[in-house]
């Protein structure tokens, strides 16, 4: 039905013509469900938007075929792509609240397909928008014609960008990154939605993802992009369990599954024994009912309602659950950025919570609590240097100056991991994984008791993410430091943590040591969490690493 | 308490204490300039007996405590005082002078955006092609010519070298007959009498000194739409639309254009202001009974009185102008409502 062959795209840029696909070539057909899947830059959207031939300015297909049921796509006029796109190919973004015009009611947006397509005129073009919304399972489609896209939730607008995909009942549906952003119950109600649409409409699909457990959950079969070329094409299963690229097969190792330890994740040679982390007997840390309750328009809102719980020196904790939960204004309590309400943090014997936060910067205790942010660009200030990110606290605390403050500088590059001619680069010259790295030696600088890491591998690539996680075992095991691991991922937090505290809503619904949460929980909630995560297939070098 | 009205009233509520501030701040520093009416207004041939004589006729022996409660009891009355230098009632003065002021004012920004916005946007949707290139062209040229200039060029060229431009004095030609004041914009005056003849009198008197005005507010519009319509049509939004297979038409205009006009809406408020306050020099050319050679003429001559109102005047002007763009802030982007907090 579709066919693409040796697909070549470049972008003209200031530097000269880059390539961003080379030779991509595959072939779908009805009603299969393919994925493509790739770490960033690999090409993957790059050739979805040139199939739609909707590339950005300065993207240009340089060379290949794509033909769609007999239509060159490559050569068909301006008029009759307009005809194709939405009618017979649609797409469904990533980002869903940003895929959506935010002044324009979401049921215009529908109305503003259907009429294009002509499938429906002024007369029915409102009850048809509706049906759509109640087609992607949304209630009360009547109502929520008249929201906005600001009115809604994540989950909710990604309906809405369903919805206008496939208003016009096209036959294959491209979906980019589709759940990137939702989380972990949302996703796969999104992806569980969409695969029951597809499958009941006999579409055909391509999902476009760089997680291969969602990709092998969800597709007939895959194709693992690399550097804008395909390295490998096969059916999902048999693809996971003997990956044949070298490329695919640390993809693989890199995905975080049941049964495997930390190291695992690595490139088989790089699998050095993980060093011994023994949580001691002292608490470090106890959190007596903790409450946090914000002014809001309509009421006050109950963040957090008498959180309690202890951490013990050299524990790793993980704090888990979704948006909204709560778990990001503990944490942000915990590292004394926000005010508890009401309630004790008692670190070291010493109430916390007695001494604002906005005075906390000051005092001698803020070096022994630091905190790894969420996302690594945006917590690194643009215009500083990756030295002077990591020289802020130790001058500022420490009080270092000149030949010392270079030193240690050095040593806290040189221990996280990162080349000593990348500590004279800006944030926007180094990638993904240097960014955590720069962020990891800013909160270690002080040499911390406690560390809370909010979300680090959220924004990183799963090869970028198992060495970062491997990094910060290390780094556990050196420093002897205490980690809360704040996460959506319950199969990352399994890695690096001995016990699991899960929330929703603002209270802590279950804990217990990780494998114990994991594998057999008690609250519905947890259960849900557990369910929700993608499956991967079992890999064989899994098998092997257990047996 | 949650009537429609009441947000917008509220807003008019919380612009009271502004107001206060401007009537005492103005009062303050006319009594600061340097220069004494009482010196101006007696003449050359002055004695110091007339000047004082002159000083208590304007009151100006009082203590400044005093002179202020009084000037605060005339103001609540309506009454702006009386201008020293014109011998009329201020409010008089601004009645006649505001409007003449706001017709160009707005003549000019209605043709500005109708040049500026189209430019903007397909200077946005062609980047880098020629379009883009003549209207940087056009908006660097139009802004970095001072308005005199383009105004005298304008009149050299319209009026005394081709003869289509009616002679540049003032708002209307002495052959026709002033329509009765209701609004004071002779537009809308001589329409309501039904005078079509007076009307393009009228309005060709107010071709030359628009287009002046205009050429130089063309910049800021024109590239804030630009750089607006370029981040919007780089948005996830376009790029679902443009997927959806719409018109570029709709592309453009529906998803593209209403969300890129919240900042032209800004600095089409910033432009208004500034053209308002600065466009002196197009009334200087065009004999042009406005409002901003009337503030200089006052400022010149220490004209306390006619100061006051025209700062007055002015305050007042910005604070519905501020209302406005809230208002249509409110109807273009439906995240921004009014909040009665």
């Amino acid at each position: 039905m579709l066919s693409v062959r040796d697909l070549a795209v470049t972008f003209r840029t200031r530097r000269g013509d880059v390539p961003a696909v080379c030779g991509v070539g595959f072939d779908l057909a009805p009603g299969e469900t393919l994925g493509i899947v790739g770490e960033s830059g690999s090409g993957k959207s790059v050739t979805s938007y040139a199939l739609m031939r909707i590339l950005d300015a300065g993207g240009e297909i340089r060379s290949g075929a794509m033909t769609w049921n007999g239509t060159d796509l490559r050569n068909a006029r301006e008029a009759a792509m307009r005809k194709i796109r939405g009618g017979e190919i649609s797409m469904i973004f990533q980002n869903p609240r940003a895929a959506l015009n935010p002044i324009r009611k979401v049921g215009r947006q529908i109305e503003d397909v259907l009429r294009q397509h002509g499938r429906a005129t002024d007369r029915d073009a409102m009850g048809k928008a509706i049906a759509a919304l109640e087609a992607v399972r949304i209630r009360n489609g009547a109502e929520r014609y008249h929201a906005y896209p600001f009115e809604l939730s994540g989950g909710m607008c990604q309906r809405i960008v369903i919805a206008i995909a496939l208003a016009c009942e096209p036959k294959l549906v491209i979906a980019d990154e589709p759940t990137t952003g939702l989380d972990i119950t949302t996703q796969k109600a999104v992806m569980d939605l969409m695969r029951d649409l597809i499958r009941a409409r006999g579409m055909s699909s391509i999902v476009i993802t760089h997680d291969l457990g969602l990709a092998a959950e969800y597709c007939d079969r895959l194709c693992v992009m690399k550097d804008g070329e395909i390295v490998e094409t096969g059916p999902s299963a048999a693809l996971f369990a003997r990956p044949s690229h070298a490329y695919t097969r640390k993809l693989v190792d890199a995905t975080p599954r049941p049964g495997v330890g930390v190291r695992d994740l690595l490139p088989a040679e790089a699998r050095t024994p993980l060093p011994v982390h023994e949580p001691k007997a002292k608490k470090l840390l106890e959190v007596v009912d903790l409450v946090k309750t914000y002014a809001g328009k309509s009421g006050p809102v109950h963040a957090v309602e008498g959180v309690s719980f202890s951490i013990r020196e050299g524990e790793s904790v993980g704090l888990v659950g979704e948006s909204g939960c709560g778990k990001s204004t503990t944490s942000a309590m915990l590292v004394r950025l926000l005010d508890p309400t009401s309630g004790a943090i008692v670190f070291e014997n010493e109430d916390m919570a007695a001494i604002p936060a906005d005075r906390f910067a000051r005092d001698p205790r803020r070096g022994r609590i630091q905190m790894v942010f969420q996302d690594a660009t945006d917590s690194l200030n643009p215009r500083h240097t990756a030295a002077d990110a990591i020289a802020e606290p130790l001058r500022r605390i420490a009080g270092l100056r000149g030949k010392a403050l270079d030193a240690r500088i050095d040593e806290l590059a040189d221990l996280t991991g990162l080349p000593g001619h990348l500590l004279r680069r800006f944030p926007h010259q180094l990638s993904g994984g240097q960014k955590a790295r720069v962020g990891i030696a800013r909160a270690i600088a002080l040499e911390p008791r406690f560390l809370v890491l909010d979300e680090p591998t959220a924004a990183l690539d799963v090869s970028i993410q198992a060495t970062v996680l491997n990094l910060l075992a290390d780094l556990r095991a050196r420093l002897g430091m205490t980690y809360l691991f704040v996460s959506h991922d319950l199969a990352v937090v399994r890695l690096l943590c001995d016990r699991v505290i899960v929330m929703q809503s603002g209270r802590i619904v279950e804990e217990g040591a990780a494998d114990a949460v994991l594998e057999a929980p008690t609250h519905p909630y947890t259960r849900a969490l557990v369910e929700a995560a993608p499956k991967p297939p079992r890999s064989e070098v899994v098998l092997r690493a257990v047996g | 308490m949650a009537g429609a009205g009441h947000p917008v009233l509220w807003r008019i509520v919380q612009t009271i204490p502004v107001l206060i501030g401007v009537v005492v701040v103005s009062f303050v520093l006319t009594r600061a300039l340097p220069g004494d009416p009482a010196v101006y207004f007696a003449g050359a041939m002055a004695t110091p007996e007339s000047i004082a004589e002159v000083r208590a006729a304007l009151g100006l022996d009082q203590p400044l405590v005093h002179q202020f409660f009084r000037y605060c009891a005339a103001l609540l009355q309506g009454d702006l005082g009386r201008s020293v230098s014109t011998g009329q009632p201020v409010v008089e003065d601004l009645a006649t002078r505001l409007p003449a002021s706001l017709e160009l004012t707005l003549c000019a920004l209605v043709l500005s955006c109708a040049v500026a916005i189209p430019l903007g946007i397909l200077a946005a949707v062609r980047q880098g092609g020629p379009i883009d290139h003549l209207c940087r062209i056009l908006v660097t040229a139009g802004v970095s010519l001072p308005t005199f200039f383009t105004g005298i060029v304008l009149i050299y060229v319209f009026y005394y070298l081709l003869g289509w431009a009616p002679s540049p004095l003032g708002r209307l030609d002495f052959v026709y007959l002033e329509p009765p004041r209701v609004t004071g914009f002779l537009l809308v005056d001589t329409l309501l009498v039904g005078d079509i003849e007076t009307f393009f009198g009228a309005a060709r008197q107010l071709i030359l000194p628009s287009v002046t005005l205009a050429l130089f507010t063309l910049a800021p519009i024109a590239r804030m739409t630009r750089a607006a319509m370029l981040s919007a049509l780089s948005a996830d939004y376009v790029r679902t639309a443009r997927a959806a297979g719409l018109a570029p038409r709709t592309v453009l205009l529906t998803y593209a254009l209403r969300n890129a006009l919240l900042p032209v809406v800004t600095t089409l408020g910033m432009v208004f202001s500034f053209v308002l306050g600065a466009n002196v020099l197009v009334e200087k050319v065009f004999a042009w009974p406005g409002i901003g050679s009337y503030a200089v003429e006052a400022l010149v001559a220490s004209d306390y009185a006619a100061v006051q109102g025209f700062v007055l005047a002015m305050a007042v002007l910005f604070v519905l102008l501020n209302l406005v763009i809230d208002l249509a802030y409110a109807l273009i982007d439906p995240r921004i409502g009014f909040s009665a907090k």
